[in-house]
């Protein structure tokens, strides 16, 4: 049995019908068109689905479409209006990706750890990262990528308060 | 790996939902981080859900006379930001930080894992430490049951199908407590081999009171009742190694393919030394 649900996806009110048993990552990927949210595992072990629900980072092959109704989700397509987002950035400066599989989840999982706390540290950005895994870069690059994101959005932070 | 169809219900109150929960063949979906993977690989396949995940009334953490009280909506992302917790049970969050992975502890809620009773899930050891009480409701009126009377078996506690689980009920700890988990996990899952929590209580040196939990040892969290043998004694590390051995003395340890039998017991003794060391420590 289908029913008509609304989700605030990437700014926008996107009314969906669904079936109850829909999963997020399903209803993201093949009713909205938006690719950039990627099943792996689909078992809620690799983020690789990961979205942002009201700004938190959330595995989306673990929630059902009609959990989360009335609420607003970000993909990595939405994460930037203009240009790369300060992670993006970061991401391609310092490799932090090679097949790009693992990469929009890595990316918004960061976004939310960074959100949280500003300045981690090594083993706090290895901590916050437990939920995405990456078959090709050994994870280095990936952990420099958002120390070098962390520090770039702090010093944003301080030019765009001093202006 | 499509879950099997269901009905949804969005409950818009607790009393909603509990008037849904009358119905056959119905489940509570909260965050849903452990109930889902559960309808995906079809292990379960309930005829209708009800969502209470969203629900206010369920949620936040209150300090009341006698402690803490955290409604079961709770994430355990809330939890490890909650200023009263860090203040008055910082065992909370030291656990907590390790349950699941950052995106699961920004959905999944402590009422939905403590309903689940994973045997080898972490915070049911705390509950059973902290001599938590848990609130449940039904459309026929409330009551209270103590998480060393919740805990049944593997995935099965004193919950009625017409229960909900609302709220945790922390009661204050003795002046001088200290408060640790120690555990070691299976690393793919991050679920415990073996976990043990403990709360000691001094006084001029003296242990006053001694609580020590386990969890993935047996098929369902449990207190060690060596323990007590702690109390009068100033919790050296002679002292601490009688309790840890007696702690695991007669237990049927799970057996599987991540630990033998006598290897979890091992853990078991390890890690029970490890937290009554660091309880004592703390009590201070």
């Amino acid at each position: 049995m289908k029913q008509s649900i609304t989700l605030t996806v990437n700014g926008t009110d996107r009314a969906v019908n669904v079936e109850s048993r829909a999963l997020l990552a399903y209803v993201l990927r093949d009713q909205l068109d938006l690719t950039g949210t990627h099943v792996g595992c689909d078992t809620s072990q690799c983020g690789a689905c990961t979205v942002l629900l009201d700004g938190h980072a959330v595995k989306s092959c673990t929630l059902l479409a009609v959990q989360v109704e009335g609420r607003a989700i970000t993909t990595i397509e939405g994460l930037s209006a203009d240009g790369l987002h300060p992670v993006q950035q970061a991401f391609w400066e310092k490799h932090g990706l090679q097949c790009g599989f693992c990469t929009p989840g890595m990316i918004l999982t960061a976004v939310d750890l960074l959100s949280q706390n500003p300045d981690p540290s090594e083993a706090e950005i290895r901590h916050g990262l437990e939920g995405n895994y990456c078959r090709c870069t050994g994870y280095q690059n990936i952990v420099a990528a958002i120390g070098a994101a962390a520090a770039a959005l702090r010093s944003g932070k301080r030019a765009g308060a001093a202006a | 790996m499509i879950p099997a169809a269901f009905e949804y219900t969005r409950a818009r109150s607790v009393a909603d939902a509990l008037k849904a929960l009358g119905a056959r063949n119905t489940k509570v979906l909260c965050g849903g981080q452990s109930l889902i993977p559960l309808l995906r690989f079809r292990l379960a396949e309930p005829k209708r859900l009800v969502g209470i995940g969203h629900l206010s009334q369920l949620k936040g953490i209150t300090r009341t006379k006698g402690g803490v009280r955290i409604g079961a909506a709770t994430t355990y992302r809330e939890l490890l930001e909650s200023k009263v917790l860090q203040s008055d049970f910082p065992l909370i969050g030291e656990v907590t930080a390790h349950i699941g992975d950052l995106q699961v502890r920004n959905v999944g809620t402590i009422g939905g894992g403590l309903a689940h009773a994973d045997p080898a899930a972490d915070m049911p050891a705390v509950m059973l430490a902290l001599d938590a009480k848990f609130q449940l409701q039904s459309a026929k009126g409330k009551r209270t049951v103590a998480a060393r009377e919740f805990f049944r078996g593997p995935f099965s506690t004193a919950m009625k199908p017409t229960e909900l689980l609302t709220e945790i009920q922390l009661p204050a700890l003795p002046a001088n407590a200290g408060t640790a988990y120690a555990d070691f996990e299976q690393l793919a899952s991050g679920y415990a081999l073996v976990g043990a929590a403990a709360v000691v209580a001094r006084s001029q040196g003296s242990v006053t009171q001694a609580t020590l939990a386990f969890t993935g040892l047996s098929d369902t969290p449990f207190l060690a009742k060596s323990a007590g043998e702690l109390i009068g004694t100033k919790g050296d590390a002679q002292a601490i190694t009688r309790v840890a051995e007696g702690a695991v003395e007669g237990v049927e340890a799970n057996d599987d393919i991540h630990a033998s039998s006598a290897y979890r017991l091992h853990l078991a003794k390890v890690a029970a030394r490890r937290a009554l060391t660091e309880a004592v420590e703390r009590a201070k």
